[in-house]
Order: C-alpha cells, then structure tokens, then sequence
C-alpha cells in the first residue's frame, strides 16, 4: 500500500504522521489519510477539494500537474509527499 | 485597573496589558503566523483567532481559557462551486472581520470573509454556515477586490437591541443591510460618491470602497464610514449617506472608531492619498469630531511628528467599551494608546511586525 509522507513544516500545526493507506490515485489515498484525521485535510485541500495553491505533492519523485483532481495513479509501494511550496515571508 | 488590548499582526497574535500605569506586551501567540482578526467574545470571555497560513490556508483558533491554550476549530468552509459560476473562485481567502451576536443569543458569531461571503455560526464557532441569502444576490456579481484580488466583507455592526439587524461594510461593495437576520438584504450605499469610478458610475451603490463602517452602540442607526473617497456618515432615519468634507490635513484614510455612548463623536487617521498610503507630511495625527463631524480636532501630541510613514490600516484603529482608551496600530509596526480619548498618546511599541488590527478586550 503507498505511504504518505508529510512535511515537517505543517506538522508544527496538525498531526500528520507518516502513513500507509489503501489508495491507487492520490484522490484516494489522501481521502484515506484525511478519513482518519479531519483537521489535516483542510491544511492541504482548499475549499473545492483542491490542492491549496502553495501546497505540492510528489509521487515518487514526479510532481502532481493535477491540482484540482489528483487523478494521478499510485502503485502499492509509492511514496507520496505532501510538501509546502517556497513562498511566503 | 487592568486594561487589556489584542493586536493581531502579520506576525502574531499579541497581548498588551496596562497594570501599574504602564503598558506592557505579553508572551505572543501563533508566533510567525499572520492573524487576519480576532475577537474577544464580552458574553462569555471566549477568545477567537483567525489565521492566514501561507501555506496551508486559514485556520480559526479558539481559546476559553484567555489565550492560555487553543483549540481548531473548522474554518468556515465555501460549498461546491457550480459548473460555470461567475465571480470569484468559491475558496476561502481569509477571514477579515469577526463579531459577537447579541446577549440573547450566545453563540451566534458572524464572520466577514475575501472572497465576499458572510458566515454565521450558532454554536461558537463550532460550525460555519454560509449565508446564501447574500451570496446569491445578483449584485454580489458586481463587486469587486479593494486591495486584494477578491472582494471582501470588513466590518459588520450587528444592533445590540436586536441581533436581526446587521449591516455589511465590503469593499468594494458597499455597505448591505439586513433587519430579519440575513433572510433579505438592500444595499444602503445610497449617497456616498466614488471617486475612482467613471462620473456616470460614481455614485453607484454596489461598487463603493467604505474602508470601514461602524456605529455607536447607544445609537445603532447612526452609521459612519472612512470611505475611499471620504468620510460619509449616515445618521439614524436617514436615507442617505452625507459626505463630510469637513476633515482636516486629508479625508483620506482607512479606519475609523465611533465612541461606545456619544454617536456625534468619532475617530479618523488620516494618510496622504490613495496614491501615497503615507502620513501627510510625516506626521502622524488622529482627528476627532465630537459634533456629528461639523467640525474635527487634530490630535497629534505623543504621536511622531517627523518621518513618519506608518499606515494605520481600517482595523487599526479602536476605542474600548468605557470610552476612555483609544488604540492605534501600524504597518510599520507602532503601536499608540490615549487614556483620554486621544488628547495624548504614548507609544507602547515601536517595532512589532505590521499590524492587521488592534482591539481592547472587554
């Protein structure tokens, strides 16, 4: 099962360990996360379920070009991190 | 006696504390974070935070034990958008004013949202619901962003003999009032006059800046605006706004504070211009009038009178609930008190990061 994985900085406000849900889109697999702790789904999805404009995910390596959807596949053993992008000051 | 004042910055949540005739500032609270407003709840003594993560978005906080330790709460949240809807994205920007309901009804909180959206709750904050009756209207379509990219619901006077009466300060959208608690609504931005707008629009109700409304609790009917263009006021069974061309050293500003039990007297600090967001000659005043606005004083002992270039931005600015101390808050970060109703000032802070908003509690 993939593993999500996030970042440290959002960790300062949420709980957000590393996890190992069922999932085999990103949609999936953060709906999976997010089941099973509320709070952190509003620090990574906007109001439309979509991925906040400075937030990026990666899956193995690849960053997600579907911002709105997350309709990228995950395979049994990927990795996905959820990262803050730079900006801000 | 101890006074207390909340100062959210870009930066922090701050609390300052007069005790032993003098001020000082205590241990902050979301440190690093920006705090879009806050409220003190005088009902219950509940404390509410609003953040605006960069990151991660906006975030509601609330203490019940004075800021000792916070709990999240959900953040008012915008529905579905529709396929194909008009207007701004239905997301979130940030949470820019907050206020209490009425005694007789504990629990009741309105929130002013970017992108334009009014949200009430009836249970503290627990739970947000998005008052459709306004965000439905035709008009909303009209609006649009006064310094941020969206439009935005700033100031929200709630009646304190009735809780059903309400009225909406947007920019840029003029001022919207309710008398049967948010089922209908009317644009009451009658009479104010915009300046950025072609001459055949300028006076259309839908489309006028009020930086920020407020009203005197003791008379609740009488309304008064730091507007774009000027300072307009509203008295009690009027129709129409007044324009008051009276202001000295600039009519241009953001804030504006209208006393607890005198409504003819009021609060303004002045800037340069909509194109010099500055001080008039590096002097930063403050001017009141206590007769409706026939006429102003300018106050400026304590205040800098050379090099100053802080923006006092239209929550900067607030009066406590005795009427005695006045506050001022900068975007470059100072913060001034009056114990005397701003005949004098004294600076409690000089560099605290930029200042959204200051308010006294209790």
């Amino acid at each position: 099962m993939p593993k999500v994985i996030f970042a440290s900085h959002v960790q300062r406000h949420v709980s957000a360990p590393d996890i190992v849900v069922e999932g085999s889109t990103v949609r999936s697999a953060l709906d999976a996360v997010f089941a099973d702790n509320r709070p952190l789904r509003g620090y990574v999805l906007d109001d439309q379920g979509h991925l906040r404009k400075h937030v990026v995910v990666f899956v193995d390596g690849a960053r997600v070009v579907d911002r709105q959807g997350l309709s990228e596949p995950v395979k049994p053993d990927s990795e996905i991190y959820v990262l803050q992008a730079l900006s801000g000051g | 006696m101890t006074t207390r004042l909340r100062v959210a910055t870009r930066k922090g949540l701050f609390t300052c504390i007069y005790e032993h005739k003098q001020w000082r500032i205590g241990e902050p609270a979301f440190l690093g974070d920006p705090v879009s407003m806050m409220l003190d709840d005088p009902r219950d003594g509940t404390v509410y935070a609003a953040l605006n993560l960069g990151h991660f978005g906006v975030k509601l906080r609330r203490s019940r034990d004075d800021g000792k330790t916070w709990e999240e709460l959900e953040a008012p949240s915008y529905p579905q958008q529709p396929e194909g809807a008009e207007g701004p994205p239905w997301k979130l920007v940030q949470i820019w004013s907050l206020e209490p309901g009425t005694k007789d009804e504990p629990g009741v909180l309105w929130a002013g949202t970017i992108p334009g959206g009014l949200f009430r709750s009836a249970d503290h904050g627990t739970t947000w619901q998005l008052v459709r009756s306004l965000w439905d209207k035709p008009e909303r379509l009209g609006w649009f962003g006064g310094g941020y990219d969206a439009p935005g619901i700033h100031s929200i006077v709630v009646d304190p003999r009735n809780g059903k009466r309400v009225a909406l300060g947007i920019s840029c959208g003029g001022v919207w009032q309710t008398e049967d608690g948010g089922i209908t609504w009317r644009n009451i931005a009658q009479g104010m006059r915009a300046g950025f707008m072609p001459p055949d629009q300028a006076g259309d109700p839908n489309i006028q800046d009020p930086h920020r409304v407020v009203a005197s609790p003791k008379d609740p009917d009488t309304l008064w605006t730091q507007h774009h263009s000027g300072i307009f006021r509203r008295p009690a069974k009027a129709d129409q706004w007044s324009e008051i061309t009276t202001s000295p050293v600039s009519g241009f500003g953001f804030a504006v504070a209208s006393h607890p039990t005198d409504p003819n007297t009021a609060w303004f600090v002045p800037a340069m211009s909509d194109e010099k967001r500055v001080p008039v000659d590096g002097r930063m005043v403050v001017n009141r009038t206590r007769d409706g606005g026939k006429t102003f004083e300018t106050l400026n002992k304590g205040l800098p009178q050379t090099s100053c270039y802080d923006l006092v931005y239209r929550h900067g600015l607030d009066i406590d609930s005795t009427g005695r101390w006045l506050a001022v808050g900068s975007t470059s970060g100072g913060l001034w008190v009056s114990s005397d109703q701003g005949d004098t000032w004294e600076i409690v802070a000089g560099n605290l990061p930029p200042i959204y908003a200051v308010r006294f509690v209790g």
